[in-house]
């Protein structure tokens, strides 16, 4: 919720804004969950006023995702400061600042340009732990002069901070629990689901509704159950947790495909069964290591190391699968079994 | 937690410190911690490479190739033989503004 622009007499522009969300702001977040219009979930930039602050009123930056702005604000309430908005073109502080749009420069050009020195007496500006992969400290205070402060990880925490202007240790630790994990599905679900439907269209013509239900499967597997299950998957790499979800996820297909048929020979049964377990297990493997770019600790020379041992090993099997499923299907039309 | 944050290319000067603590503030895995008048490495298996230790110190006292652990992004700057990415806002495709700012940013 923003109302009132002042823009009277050449001083700073100042919009006004609350801590309170309405239904409009949790209807937006839920949308920004499920990843629509994802580029428009965005606050205007500049400079506002939560509730009625004093010239003493401690100050604040985030990004203009209304994610971002609207957890800092509700986290406030019963506060009065000011909040700097920083253009990230609508993303979240820690996404912007490793993309360098929450960043030094940004952050200059908006103290420049919204001048929050001329409404607070002090030079110090509290920011989001997690936007200082973006922002030298130092240059701040060497620039515009203002001094960065570093709060929590989590807005939700300020009001602790704000007693002792000290973030405690685990104030500063970033977290992925299963809440944390659960919000990251919906937009998997929708980034995957037109590739998932394709497939298992085709896979329809080869090996039947088994075959498509298994793709799904699979698939699912891949972008909803590895969020939840990632810290219980044995093993540390994120492709061999994927690929032994995927295996569980495969076998009870292999079975239907081995004792569930109609009679087929045995060899056709063992080798349709052979084929899910081969062709399911790197694609929940292949969605498992995609899904380290979610998650708040994996680092890029472990991530790259990762994709050089496993992404040739799920090429090589999953290519297996396919040939041994395209096979069987031509032997089936052929007649051969 | 994984074997995809026990591999970086942190490195720590530790001659060059003047103990302004910074490094401890913005680590969002403890990795440093202050000593006195001295940051020291505690947990160095769990930096992520996200560079705000580095970006941060003022006498550059610590190395760290940072990067974003993105796997999607990297494989697909495998495959067409582009630089590898940092999520930059020149390639929004492969960025998102999905989720809490704890969440990722890829896809």
């Amino acid at each position: 919720m923003v109302s009132g622009v002042n823009a009277g007499s050449g001083g700073p522009v100042i919009r006004s804004t609350t801590s309170v969300l309405t239904r409009g702001d949790r209807w937006d977040h839920i949308l920004a969950g499920w990843g629509v219009n994802r580029s428009d979930h965005r606050v205007e930039p500049g400079l506002y006023a939560l509730g009625s602050p004093t010239p003493d009123a401690p100050g604040f930056a985030t990004a203009n995702y209304t994610l971002s702005f609207d957890a800092l604000r509700s986290a406030l309430s019963g506060f009065d400061a000011y909040i700097l908005v920083l253009d990230t073109y609508g993303v979240n502080v820690w996404c912007a600042a490793g993309q360098g749009t929450f960043g030094t420069d940004e952050l200059v050009h908006r103290i420049r340009s919204s001048r929050p020195d001329e409404v607070v007496r002090h030079r110090r500006l509290i920011l989001p732990q997690l936007g200082a992969p973006g922002v030298a400290a130092h240059e701040i205070k060497n620039r515009p002069g203002f001094k960065v402060q570093y709060g929590p990880v989590r807005a939700e925490d300020l009001p602790a901070y704000l007693v002792t202007r000290e973030a405690t240790p685990t104030m500063r630790q970033v977290r992925f629990n299963l809440q944390d994990r659960l919000v990251l599905i919906p937009v998997e679900l929708v980034h995957v689901a037109p590739r998932m439907l394709l497939a298992a269209v085709a896979v329809f013509f080869l090996a039947g509704p088994l075959g498509s239900a298994a793709v799904a499967a699979a698939v699912l597997a891949g972008a909803a159950l590895f969020p939840v299950l990632l810290p219980a998957l044995p093993t540390n790499p994120f492709s061999t947790k994927g690929f032994i979800l995927g295996a569980a996820v495969a076998l009870p297909f292999a079975a239907a495909a081995a004792f569930g048929g109609p009679g087929a020979v045995w060899w056709f049964r063992a080798g349709a069964a052979l084929a899910y377990v081969t062709a399911l297990p790197p694609v929940t493997a292949y969605l498992a290591l995609n899904f380290t770019g979610s998650t708040p600790f994996t680092s890029r020379t472990a991530v790259r190391r990762e994709i050089f041992a496993y992404v040739p090993v799920m090429a090589w099997v999953f290519g297996a699968g396919i040939f041994l499923t395209l096979a069987l299907t031509l032997i089936r039309v052929l007649g051969g079994a | 937690m994984s074997l995809s944050c026990n591999f970086n290319t942190l490195e720590y000067l530790p001659d060059r410190c003047i103990g302004c603590g910074l490094c401890a503030a913005v680590c969002p895995h403890g990795v440093f911690a202050m000593n006195g008048r001295v940051a020291q490495l505690v947990r160095p298996r769990a930096c992520m490479e996200c560079g705000a230790c580095q970006l941060n110190c003022p006498t550059q006292a610590i190395l760290v190739e940072g990067g974003v652990g993105c796997a999607s992004a990297m494989i697909r700057a495998a495959l067409w033989g582009q630089e590898e990415p940092t999520c930059g806002p020149s390639t929004p495709s492969s960025c998102s503004a999905e989720g809490s700012d704890a969440g990722g940013c890829c896809e």
